[in-house]
């Protein structure tokens, strides 16, 4: 039974060793810039004179790709880099509580990045009469997605001493399982004359299927178990990953 | 305290660890001798539970570390080779977050830590970062963290390593004074220390125990007493000693 109050040390060191450095406000003055530029500039919020937030989500699993890897990247890769994954494993601390308070200290970052896009659901309510509880099912919809992408990034981050191998790996991995599911990808294969059961089958894998649901206020259990299964499966493959290499 | 039983460790079709066996009691400061690459450290991160044994184990305070890995660390002070620690974090929260690691909280934590930083002389930086410090205090800081739960088995991977003549000579006073109630498990390529220090020594080459005895039947071993040709003998294989 993993012990909770050492998860919530890991947590608290791994979560404010983000704001001991400059890393962290340079990833959220990222993250809101590109967000707010994607929304505005590119799927013109204004121009589109709808009071719903339905361009802003689009743009969440491509600023994921791009941004969590980079939080995510030098988690275990730091450690081992300057040996205190020696430290760390030989305190009486199991490899899955280390984990679980890493993960979750990642995800808390991200978390509050997407919680400062605030300003734009008040901007939108101040327009129009969007639907609350859509805008709800999107943000939580976003934040099971980046979860499972924080998730694949501590499974990356785990697998090299280098940061930059971290980085390029959990692009790689979350790209893919975006684009198995992203429309124009899908309609292209099914061009090829792939059956179409075989193309759903793979779409359905995909992070990008489950969001797609959610973004526009469908809360389906079926989605919400989904992303914790990729967060449970990422997970478990980073604790094979660091068992088996901590001492390279 | 600490038994060590046949402890072997393969790296492919490397044998970097063959067959270690050993105990330390209470009051004891064992050195762990030997040239570099002869298995010290594989040897340590295995008693310390970092690196799994591919066969053998050893028990701490009665707690297995293969079954019982949790139980067993906490009975462990274990200072890593180069000691490590989170260059970004001062002294005093690196230690208030080994300390809440460690189980303990409120009070207990600060007396803990105040303790720690007052035994290791580290007052004058507690609030500094880590990376802010020179190698002697960085060292310092990890040992601290060692030491922070009085534990009964106290395991360092080179303390001296790159100190100077001041700071080692604070580091073994440090050692010594914490003797009378703890295992303490010393490995060196210093042949100095051994006689600082260490109320036994294991000298280790090539993955395996060549002698264990206490410093004086060590020495006793060459007829005009001298160390390091008693370790030369021991550790060097025929082809080297001709070379």
């Amino acid at each position: 039974m993993p012990n909770c109050h050492v998860i919530k040390s890991i947590f608290k060191r791994e979560f404010k060793a983000y704001f001991d450095s400059p890393v962290a406000y340079v990833f959220l003055v990222a993250f809101l810039v590109l967000i707010g530029f994607l929304t505005f500039g590119v799927t013109m919020y204004y121009e589109r004179r709808q009071a719903n937030l339905t361009p802003f989500f689009f743009w969440h699993p491509w600023v994921y790709l791009l941004l969590v890897p980079a939080a995510t990247m030098g988690l275990w890769a730091e450690e081992r880099r300057t040996g205190t994954i020696e430290l760390l494993l030989t305190l009486p601390v199991t490899l899955t509580e280390a984990l679980v308070g890493k993960f979750l200290a990642a995800w808390a970052f991200i978390g509050i990045a997407l919680a400062l896009t605030f300003p734009i659901v008040a901007t939108t309510a101040w327009l129009g009469n969007p639907d609350m509880g859509a805008i709800v099912c999107g943000y939580l919809g976003s934040l099971l997605l980046s979860g499972a992408c924080v998730a694949v990034g501590v499974f990356a981050s785990a697998l090299s001493r280098s940061q930059v191998i971290g980085f390029v790996i959990a692009l790689a991995i979350c790209l893919f399982m975006l684009i198995i599911g992203f429309d124009p990808v899908i309609n292209a294969v099914s061009g090829w004359g792939v059956p179409s059961g075989v193309v759903n089958a793979v779409a359905s894998c995909s992070l990008m299927q489950h969001f797609d649901a959610m973004r526009r206020g469908v809360i389906d259990f079926y989605d919400i178990s989904y992303y914790i299964g990729v967060m449970v499966f990422m997970l478990a493959a980073a604790h094979v990953v660091t068992d088996n290499r901590k001492a390279s | 305290m600490l038994t060590v039983s046949n402890l072997k460790k393969n790296f492919g079709p490397f044998q970097a660890v063959k067959d270690v066996s050993f105990t330390v009691e209470k009051g004891e400061v064992l050195g762990f001798l030997g040239p570099n690459g002869a298995g010290k450290s594989t040897t340590m991160r295995m008693i310390t539970g970092f690196i799994p044994p591919t066969s053998g184990t050893a028990s701490i305070c009665g707690h297995d570390i293969i079954a019982e890995p949790v139980a067993a660390k906490r009975c462990i002070g274990y200072l890593p080779e180069n000691a490590p620690s989170y260059h970004t974090m001062n002294v005093t929260d690196f230690l208030m977050f080994i300390g809440r690691i460690r189980g303990f909280e409120g009070d207990a934590l600060k007396q803990k830590v105040e303790n720690a930083i007052d035994k290791s002389c580290l007052e004058n930086v507690r609030h500094q970062t880590i990376e802010t410090l020179s190698k002697g205090y960085r060292q310092r800081t990890c040992f601290a963290q060692a030491i922070l739960h009085d534990p009964q088995v106290l395991i360092m991977d080179e303390p001296t390593d790159g100190l100077d003549p001041n700071q080692k000579f604070v580091v073994r006073e440090m050692i010594k004074e914490m003797a009378a109630d703890k295992a303490i498990i010393v490995s060196t390529h210093i042949l100095e220390e051994v006689d600082a220090v260490c109320t036994r020594v294991l000298v280790i080459a090539g993955g395996q125990v060549v002698a264990n005895g206490t410093p004086a039947e060590l020495r006793a071993r060459d007829s005009q007493g001298r160390l390091d040709v008693v370790f030369r003998n021991l550790t060097m294989t025929e082809g080297q000693a001709h070379a």
